[in-house]
């Protein structure tokens, strides 16, 4: 029996029904992200403003400006070493996470379900919990340390520029740490068990059999979880925004935060689209990765 | 029979398995109340704040996990009948329905596509619209926010109905083609050959086996209405049309007052019912994302 021979609906001819089933999926995504991010680059050339709209090409001047302002040089600096120092953590506490969740024990299920609250719940809501973790006069987290001794005055966490960066990297980590630990523990899973017992029944410790299975197995997955960390992280904005709005005095600045002033509240679009096309570098290498991984290890 | 030497090696490896296991138990919930210790703090102490009374909460020197006086529901209160909060939720729903509509409406045919109509250039265009997903809103916004003023969509929710679906489409189509790949072909072909046509046999034999992957992207579509902030910000200023993301951070903090244990009842009342839905997927997430991550 050929069914395949002839097609009794034009719907049943697979080049038709390719073309019907991408085109509006291509046009939309050419019309909302294609088209917008011609004009980020258009913009970034220009000194559109939002009081003179006028597309007047500048060359590098809009550029110039940017480069020559030390906030945003701050900001650049700041938005690498967040995504770098996160991210490091973020690999460490979510191999951790993984390895426990892949376990079976008692009352898993709710400590899954704590464990997934710092993810799922809106970045900026839960970062309005840090708001008051951190808070001037009221952190629990001081009364603690004074209730021990350890400090006499409060810590001003959002107040100094260095407790203030630490305190954006930690809730970043906080509210990356379950993401990842969620795609490293879907590599975990497919690391076939017999793998694993192959290597006990050969006398290898945990140690040993962390440093040369788990993770040269896991390290292609670790990868997918710190590409989607350090997107998260370089091109989140609300953690800076709610918590410390970039002060004190620029000291948290990070690119997201510094293109929305600059673009949104000062007005000046131009800048701002240069502002935040500084990313694009940073996106052109993970694309590379991405795409590598995929050619080699069939993960992507 | 094996030598005495081995078989002494194996009684005493027994024991140090036996051993590491008992250790091993106890180590599971010491690192299992550790890292839930670490994730719930914050929720923790948002939580014991909503119930507390201004004149417990703002002393210094009170335990602040403990409450010193009788609980009061007042600020509970206060945000559901003072404040725009439920018009936020309801502004989150809204957008969440219209937007797993359509990208429901787009990723699926976009999906079957890629996985099962053996496109020559199938799998670039695969990674292509993964590779979408990498353009973080951050890039776009500022034009963005002109291409919204320019069709007259600010200040209304169908600016963020029309814009998240850019940032849905591309990893529900990822997603959903994991799981039509899952699905044989023999199926969808015994039942054009029992008469069906193509988008038939889709429709009846196909789509019913991938509905974990639908609810999957359903949550997804949902969750990200939610927490979607950048856009949110810059196209809509005006309460009425403001998300939870952005209406309980902008306008439950008026100048410098905090009006800190409403606050903390707006995160809690969101994130519990958002933790409960995802823990009950996750499963289906972690499958789903093996599916396209391992055999796209």
């Amino acid at each position: 029996m050929t069914t395949r021979t002839r097609d009794r609906y034009l719907s049943d001819n697979p080049r038709f029904l390719a073309g019907v089933f991408m085109a509006p999926t291509i046009i939309y995504i050419l019309a909302l992200v294609g088209f917008p991010f011609v004009l980020a680059i258009i913009y970034a050339f220009t000194d559109i403003t939002t009081g003179s709209p006028d597309l007047e090409f500048v060359g590098f001047d809009t550029f110039r400006a940017v480069l020559a302002d030390p906030v945003f040089r701050r900001a650049l600096a700041n938005t690498f070493w967040f995504a770098v120092i996160s991210n490091l953590f973020v690999v460490i506490l979510a191999t951790g996470l993984a390895e426990l969740l892949t376990r079976d024990f008692k009352g898993k299920w709710f400590v899954r379900f704590l464990i997934l609250l710092p993810w799922v719940a809106p970045v900026s809501l839960a970062t309005i919990t840090w708001l008051w973790t951190f808070d001037s006069i009221f952190s629990p987290i001081d009364w603690v340390l004074r209730q021990v001794g350890l400090i006499s005055e409060n810590m001003f966490w959002l107040g100094r520029p260095q407790l203030a960066m630490a305190s954006v990297i930690t809730v970043q980590v906080w509210r990356i740490a379950p993401l990842a630990a969620v795609i490293v523990m879907a590599g975990l899973t497919a690391i076939p068990n017999e793998i694993n017992d192959a290597v006990a029944v050969d006398g290898a410790g945990p140690w040993r059999r962390l440093f040369q299975i788990t993770i040269p197995l896991l390290a292609p997955i670790i990868a997918v979880a710190v590409l989607f960390g350090v997107i998260l992280t370089i091109s989140d904005m609300s953690v800076v925004f709610v918590l410390t709005r970039g002060g004190p005095t620029h000291s948290t600045q990070v690119l997201s935060t510094w293109a929305f002033f600059k673009g949104i509240e000062g007005g000046a679009l131009g800048q701002g689209a240069a502002v935040a096309l500084f990313l694009f570098p940073v996106l052109v290498g993970i694309t590379a990765v991405v795409l590598r991984l995929a050619r080699r290890r069939e993960v992507l | 029979m094996r030598p005495a030497w081995q078989r002494a090696d194996v009684a005493e490896l027994r024991t140090r398995s036996r051993r590491r296991h008992r250790l091993g138990r106890v180590g599971i919930y010491v690192t299992a109340v550790f890292f839930a210790f670490l994730a719930v703090f914050p929720f923790s102490w948002a939580l014991i704040s909503m119930f507390k009374r201004s004149s417990d909460l703002y002393v210094k020197a009170n335990n602040p996990f403990w409450l010193n006086e009788p609980p009061t529901l007042d600020h509970v209160r206060l945000l559901f009948l003072e404040t725009n909060y439920l018009t936020f939720v309801r502004n989150s729903i809204v957008v969440g329905l219209a937007v797993t509509l359509v990208t429901l409406l787009f990723a699926l045919p976009t999906a079957y596509a890629l996985a099962r109509l053996r496109l020559r250039w199938g799998e670039r265009m695969g990674i292509a619209i993964f590779l979408v997903y990498l353009v973080p809103p951050t890039l776009l916004f500022i034009p963005m926010t002109r291409v919204i003023n320019y069709l007259g969509l600010q200040e209304s929710l169908w600016s963020l109905i029309l814009v998240y679906p850019t940032i849905t489409i591309p990893i529900s189509a990822w997603l959903l083609m994991g799981y039509f790949k899952g699905i044989p072909m023999d199926l969808e072909e015994q039942a054009m050959v029992d008469g069906y046509s193509r988008l038939g046999a889709i429709s009846r034999v196909v789509l019913p086996l991938i509905l974990p992957g639908v609810i999957a992207v359903i949550v997804f579509a949902f969750t990200l209405s939610a927490h979607e902030f950048i856009y949110a910000l810059a196209f809509n200023k005006s309460s009425a049309v403001k998300t939870i993301a952005t209406g309980v951070p902008t306008e439950l903090v008026r100048g410098d007052v905090f009006f800190w244990q409403s606050l903390q009842a707006a995160v809690v009342l969101v994130a519990i019912p958002l933790a409960l839905l995802f823990n009950a997927f996750l499963d289906r997430f972690i499958s789903g994302f093996t599916m396209g991550a391992v055999k796209g």
